[in-house]
């Protein structure tokens, strides 16, 4: 179990194994960071990096939800994009 | 019949969802025949769609991981606070951000990270790392399902 590094002194720097690996898989996940080269990627940017990523995936939500609401608005009870809905959630 | 570009693996995370999704979106289909929507109701609608991507996420993911326990526990006091005062606009979805003057770069950071990550407040920095990984995943998938859905609406 990863101890609490913050009791140590505040300033010690994250050097646990287990902390590089998370921060590895976390590289993977962003697309900004896994197109560069991994190796020179520092685990502050890295955090950051996925910041960023979860405010603009949190955005996209946003928009698409917009896009939802408006295409509802146009769309027929007895359409046939109702019926493979309903077929899609019947399955 | 399936939609154009959407394979069906009926145990993956992203199928759940998605019927999950689905379900939420076609009961809120108006009852009524809507001629005119005007800009209030598409903005109501579009919160609502909103939050149903969340739920519908987070009840995909169930009680297994806790940003969607603590998502879920969000989710429902909001819903709880909301019935009680209809008729007050109380709600909005984003905190406000309290940035801790820290001079390290990565502890600053990792606020920032705990206050994204829905029950990152009060995890250490292990379980911050993980959760953060399958959240972000799971956010990936929201998005990519959908984009296909209104995708496919658009056509």
């Amino acid at each position: 179990m990863s101890s609490r590094r913050s009791s140590q002194s505040g300033t010690s720097r994250i050097t646990d194994d287990q902390i590089i690996e998370l921060v590895s898989k976390l590289r993977q996940l962003v697309p900004e960071i896994r197109n560069r080269r991994s190796d020179k990627v520092p685990a502050s940017k890295v955090l950051q990096e996925t910041c960023n990523y979860i405010r603009s995936l949190h955005r996209e939500v946003d928009d698409l939800s917009e896009r939802l609401s408006q295409l509802l608005a146009t769309i027929d009870a007895d359409s046939a994009e109702a019926s493979i809905i309903r077929s899609l959630i019947a399955q | 019949m399936t939609p154009k570009g959407v394979s069906l693996n009926p145990n993956s995370r992203k199928t759940k969802f998605a019927r999950r999704f689905l379900c939420a979106l076609s009961q809120m289909r108006n009852p009524r025949p809507v001629s005119s929507s005007n800009d209030e109701e598409v903005r109501k609608r579009s919160h609502k769609i909103k939050i149903a991507a969340y739920l519908s996420m987070a009840r995909t993911v169930g009680s297994r991981r806790a940003w969607s326990r603590a998502l879920l526990f969000k989710l429902r006091t909001r819903a709880r606070r909301h019935n009680m005062m209809i008729g007050r606009r109380s709600l909005c979805l984003k905190k406000k951000r309290v940035i801790k003057n820290d001079p390290q770069g990565e502890l600053s950071q990792t606020n920032k990270l705990r206050h994204l990550v829905p029950g990152g407040k009060t995890m250490d920095m292990c379980s911050l790392l993980e959760e953060t990984a399958h959240f972000v995943t799971c956010l990936a998938t929201q998005v990519k399902v959908m984009q296909t859905i209104a995708d496919h609406f658009d056509k």
